[in-house]
């Protein structure tokens, strides 16, 4: 550092800074975007291994036969929540009891902040049944749990039949070390939610439960089972959860030595390897893969009932059975041999999982990307910010830096006070809360005079929001402190930059998907940003938060082979902004509120400097 | 002023019953001699399906280990190793046992002798005892080696002194808990190793009588396992004018009838222990098989069958036992061995224990958590009291201001408090509370934590897995099921059944609640180099070139004059006259 602590050397370097500043940031853009792209490149990652010796080494036997039977007993689980309308809860209690488990209920209520039209539902009152098999010796210190959602409709019987044949041939076996909570949730995530809070004796999310009677010690991990058919073609296995958590890498490894074991086929994000990684085609998937999981863990949704487990430091994945139309099936037996293999070895793990990576991409099941592989690629973006703040400090340092030494600087006419950048900084925050606060708070007023829904009212109230924020700061601006200045908005961009690095680096730490995806859209339009030019405003509404997640839904839609026409897509962004509203509000997810309190209001930032004068 | 009733009220209990357990020993003809030796095994059909079996064996001795001046040197029955640590380190009362599982309240019932999962050990030391530290230290070490057990992981940060939760159980009123020393080792795997020497303490070792059932490899294919000594003084004979010496050496061990009966839902001695029984121990003036027949023949069928019964009140339930006199050669029939068998016919539902404890952590994350106590009064019209007691150990820094206690959803102000804050690495906390169950209700305490961070040598080896908290013991005297039930009158005289007897109107239980498995902020530790490196890169590079360029101020260097330019000046200075530049 000898470089900066010498006036002149850092005075060559900071000038090499600015006047190359331009290139160096496209540079630095086009390398992020590059070597993001990179990483799906195979020779470049590296192949998953199991880092736990516990599940590594020791070899487990499976002798799961019951698979007819437990297809039988779907059928009858079938008629009975037919018959029940509903989760047949006194059925399942029975069923429990008689393979010898430890049966408790829970019953819980939610109302809903809007109604949610994707799954039809307001009021939620539902039970949660598990049972949970007794480690003989074990002092109920320790637990996993195999969940099953009860789903509406014929969906998922084969799932819970499949748990309940599992819990029968679990308890015959002597060599259980960790008690085996067997859960059949009713609402899928609601029920999950309700009960992991009951479990932990939490309440974040204002859910209405009865307490649990039953426990079991510190849950170590967790599976979740979705299964439709009879027989299936393939395995999924589903690992982003909320907030863009994902459990320990060594979890997807598990899964994958038993599908390679038993001969399963498997995919992640629904797709499967390939072998060809040198020709364009076994790029293309490998990329495609890696986007798929980009773009799910970067919604910070939950996407199975594993998802909430991880806040509890509960390392779970779903397994989600597919029936395609391929020719290669799997039988009922396969699968719950595979389940028994994978909670075997779980239960001979001696210390929760750690051992493996928690942060990490999967370009394939048998590839990984991780964490030092894939920062750079944030980084390069990042550093633009911070590099175009250097270039503006510098700037407005230069004439400051001539009048050292005068006493009387402060005086100076050119320089604008706090009042100029705290204004814009402010009003852009309070739009931010507006944003954040008044869909859902404001929807009865919205229903009582439009013709619109609930949900409709929330969607439409944020869009409005978000639009009219684009025009109120700039003119409120003006009314306050009068003709902005040419400093003004250097000091203000500067702000901004720095904040906007911040955000975006605190996001990408934590969700790197989200900042990264972020950082792709805003960084070019807010490093370039200078006040006036009418080009600029579309530019920057067209990069604007709203319109990265129309990108988003696109691409998505897109790379799930399922290509949406521009209607469509604009009624699935809606219903994209409301599940996001709706995941806060239920379980706590974090996007919504970062992009109205944060990112929203410094974008908004950015869009004042465009309208300065 | 209720702590101690109730206290002395469990004294008197205790005492009432040894005493009337006395009198029946005293008809017996071996009672004149110096020591004794009795063998018991009862057998009692679970609700649930599963069976329990409680062997005790119970070694006398006339003899005073205490007495100044007296060494007692030559050893019968008693054990010469256990002896010799009782007068090597003047312990009036030793009470150890070794848990594998955790025994369930809601399926099982009460045990006989509860214990809690892992190693506990209590002693009560002699009150001439000056250094009572030093000698429970060395205590625990030698145990440790007498039992092949991890008791010399028994130190001051585990260690407590329960003012009110354990008082003797033998002669003497000690009540200055100063002499107490109490300690529990959560994590204690038991096994066989700890099995073997447990075994050779007994007179006849597992050569015969009861203890050739004792085979470890059945004994550890069960749903619980549970191994006990406890020595305590009784009294010599009824007038108890000197102290005799009382061993007593409990195994209890619960079988599944699930998984080792392969669905069969029948059980025999032979299919629980892989052997039968052919003989008493000859050494034992009493050899006998209790088994519990009460809901006989509802639940199960029982064979051979033995025209001997026997009634005893146990923890409050009146309950009937066929006896089976191992000392007599007609209980083995033609064989020459007996094999009971049990074949089931019921099916058990869950039970609802009038006292029940459970405890769990809530909360999530690496900072804080707060623990759950939750003791249950299924009673359906007493209320009774429970003494609380959880040692908790430093690392968990309990908020003790947050501590509740609830009732029916209002605040249950416990009588009697006694905590002891912990002092980070020295020793543990320790509360003990009196408090008042409602009838029918769900009492719970709560009381807030923060998990401290450790130094990286305090870490276990595997820091990952979590950190135990031991069980918390929760002390009652529970109202007899006998004394609710005023219309018993099936083998009553009328007369006897009008107001309950005293004996019967309550009973002492001790329960114990799961350990509890927390899991402490742990650095990666598989990573060091990582972790060095990354920091060292930081603070060299990063912080200490910021701080270099933040705190140092630049000012422009004056190219320095010639030499002879800086004498002209010095002179010129001495003049007054303007300095060249």
């Amino acid at each position: 550092m000898g470089l900066l602590s010498d006036p002149n050397r850092r005075k060559a370097l900071t000038g090499l800074l600015t006047r190359l500043n331009t290139p160096i940031c496209i540079v630095c853009y086009l390398a992020g975007i590059v070597w993001f792209m990179g990483l799906a490149f195979e020779p470049f990652t590296l192949r998953t291994y199991m880092s736990e010796n516990a599940m590594g080494s020791t070899m487990v036997e499976e002798r799961f036969s019951s698979g007819e039977r437990a297809l039988s007993l779907a059928k009858e689980f079938d008629a009975h929540k037919r018959k029940a309308g509903g989760m047949p809860v006194e059925w399942l209690v029975k069923a429990m009891q008689s393979r010898g488990l430890e049966v408790f209920t829970q019953s819980f209520s939610r109302k809903l902040p809007f109604p949610d039209e994707n799954k039809e539902r307001y009021m939620v009152r539902g039970t949660n049944v598990y049972g949970i098999l007794r480690a003989p010796r074990a002092p109920r210190t320790e637990a996993l749990v195999i969940t099953a959602p009860c789903s509406p409709g014929n969906t998922n019987n084969q799932a819970v039949a499949l748990l309940l044949a599992l819990a029968q041939y679990f308890r015959n076996q002597i060599y259980w070390a960790k008690d085996i909570i067997f859960l059949v949730n009713e609402h899928d995530l609601i029920g999950t939610q309700a009960w992991l809070e009951g479990y932990h004796h939490t309440n974040i999310t204002g859910m209405e439960y009865s307490p649990l009677q039953g426990r079991a010690g510190s849950i170590q991990a967790a599976l979740s089972l979705e299964l439709s058919s009879d027989v299936i073609t393939s395995l999924d296995l589903v690992l982003e959860g909320l907030n863009g958590q994902l459990p320990n890498l060594d979890l997807a490894n598990l899964f994958y030595a038993f599908c390679q074991k038993l001969g399963v086929l498997c995919t992640i994000q629904g797709k499967l390897q390939r072998n060809d990684w040198d020709t364009a085609e076994g790029y293309t998937h490998a990329a495609q893969t890696m986007m798929l999981m980009v773009l799910k863990q970067a919604c910070g949704r939950s996407w199975g009932d594993h998802g909430l487990f991880l806040r509890y430091h509960i390392e779970a994945a779903s397994v989600r059975g597919i029936n395609s139309f391929r020719h290669y099936k799997t039988d009922a037996t396969t699968i719950g041999r595979l389940l028994e293999g994978m909670v075997r070895k779980l239960n001979n793990l001696l210390e929760r999982l750690h051992q493996s990576y928690f942060f990490y991409l999967l370009p394939s099941l048998s590839r990984f990307v991780s964490i030092g592989y894939y920062m750079p690629a944030f980084g390069l973006l990042a550093v633009i910010l911070l590099l175009r703040a250097l270039d503006l400090w510098v700037h407005l340092g230069a004439p400051a830096l001539a009048a050292v030494d005068g006493v009387t600087e402060a005086e100076q006419p050119s320089s604008p006070g706090v009042l100029t950048v705290l204004t814009p900084v402010v009003i852009s925050h309070l739009t931010g809360v507006a944003l954040y606060l008044l869909p859902v708070h404001l929807q009865e007023m919205a229903v009582e005079h439009f013709p619109v829904s609930e949900t409709e009212a929330v969607v439409l109230t944020a869009i409005a929001i978000y639009t009219a924020g684009l025009a109120l700061p700039h003119n409120t601006q003006r009314l306050l402190s009068g003709e902005g200045t040419e400093q003004g908005w250097k000091v203000l961009k500067l702000t901004a930059l720095l904040y906007l690095a911040v955000l975006l680096g605190c996001t990408a730490l934590i969700n790197f998907s989200l900042g990264f995806i972020l950082a792709v859209t805003l960084v070019p339009i807010t490093a370039s940003i200078t006040p006036h030019i009418a080009l600029y405003a579309v530019v920057m509404v067209l990069l604007s938060p709203a319109f990265t997640i129309l990108y988003c839904v696109f691409i998505y839609q897109e790379l799930i082979e399922a290509p949406v026409s521009v209607s469509e897509g604009w009624m699935l962004f809606l219903s994209v902004i409301s599940q996001g509203i709706l995941d806060h509000a239920l379980y706590g997810s974090l996007v919504y509120p970062l992009l109205a309190l944060f990112i929203y209001p410094c974008w908004l930032m950015f869009w004042n400097i465009l309208f300065w004068n | 002023c209720e702590i101690k009733q109730l206290s002395d009220c469990l004294i008197r209990l205790l005492l009432d019953r040894r005493d009337g357990t006395r009198t029946s020993e005293a008809l017996t003809p071996a009672a004149a001699a110096r020591d004794e030796f009795q063998e018991e095994l009862v057998i009692r059909p679970l609700h649930s399906g599963d069976i329990y079996a409680s062997f005790q064996f119970r070694t006398l001795w006339d003899t005073d280990f205490l007495q100044e001046g007296q060494k007692v040197s030559h050893y019968r029955l008693f054990p010469k190793s256990l002896g010799q640590v009782l007068s090597k380190f003047s312990v009036r009362e030793l009470h150890i046992s070794f848990t594998q599982g955790f025994w369930r309240t809601m399926q099982w019932g009460q045990p006989f002798i509860p214990s809690p999962p892992g190693a506990e050990l209590w002693v009560w030391f002699h009150d001439t005892v000056s250094d009572v530290d030093g000698n429970w230290k060395e205590l625990t070490n030698v145990l440790s080696g007498i039992f092949c057990a991890s008791l010399n992981f028994i130190d001051l940060t585990n260690t407590v002194q329960p003012s009110a939760s354990f008082k003797p159980l033998g002669l003497g009123n000690a009540t200055d808990h100063r002499f107490l020393r109490y300690a529990t080792l959560p994590r204690e795997i038991v096994c066989t190793e700890n099995l073997t020497p447990w075994k050779k303490l007994l007179p006849c070792g597992s050569k015969a009588g009861l203890a050739v059932l004792l085979k470890s490899e059945k004994l550890f294919h069960s749903s619980f396992h549970s191994q006990a000594v406890h020595i305590r003084p009784v009294c010599q004979d009824e007038q108890c004018t000197s102290k005799a010496w009382e061993l007593r050496q409990t195994l209890n061990v619960v079988f599944d009838l699930y998984t080792a009966g392969q669905g069969k839902k029948e059980w025999s001695l032979f299919k629980m222990f892989s052997r039968t029984l052919t003989e008493a121990c000859p050494l034992a003036t009493s050899s006998k098989v209790y088994v519990d027949i009460t809901d006989n023949p509802e639940l199960f069928e029982l064979s051979p069958a033995t025209p001997l019964l026997s009634q005893a009140v146990v923890l409050g339930d009146r309950r009937t036992y066929s006896v089976y006199d191992l000392s007599r050669a007609e209980t083995f029939g033609q064989l020459r061995s007996l094999n009971l068998l049990l074949r089931w016919k019921g099916d058990g539902e869950m039970l609802r224990p009038l006292l029940h404890a459970e405890r769990y952590v809530a909360g999530f994350g690496l900072q804080t958590g707060e623990i759950h106590t939750v003791i249950y009064n299924n009673h359906p019209y007493r209320a009774f009291p429970v003494l609380l007691m959880d040692s908790v150990p430093w690392y968990l820094q309990l908020y003790i201001h947050t501590l509740t206690v609830t009732s029916k959803s209002r605040d249950n102000k416990p009588s009697y408090i006694h905590y002891q804050p912990a002092k980070d690495r020295h020793r543990p906390h320790l509360l003990e509370m009196l408090i008042q169950l409602p009838p029918h209700s769900m009492t719970e305490v709560t009381v807030q934590f923060e998990r401290a961070l450790l130094k990286w040598t305090e870490y276990t080896p595997d820091p990952n897995h979590g950190f135990y908290v031991g069980s918390s013991v929760v002390s009652a005297l529970v109202p007899s099921m006998v004394a609710m039930n005023t219309n018993f009158t099936q083998d009553q005289p009328l007369f006897s059944s009008f107001v309950p007897v005293k004996e019967e109107s309550s009973y002492f239980v001790r329960v114990y609640t799961e350990p509890l498995l927390v899991n402490l902020p742990t650095p990666d530790f598989s990573m060091p180099y990582n972790v060095i490196c990354l920091t060292c890169t930081v603070v060299a590079v990063g912080y200490g070139s910021f701080y270099n360029l933040l705190t140092r101020t630049f000012q422009v260097d004056e190219p320095s004059l010639p030499l002879a330019k800086r004498l002209a000046n010095l002179i010129r200075r001495i003049r007054g006259v303007p300095l060249l530049t």
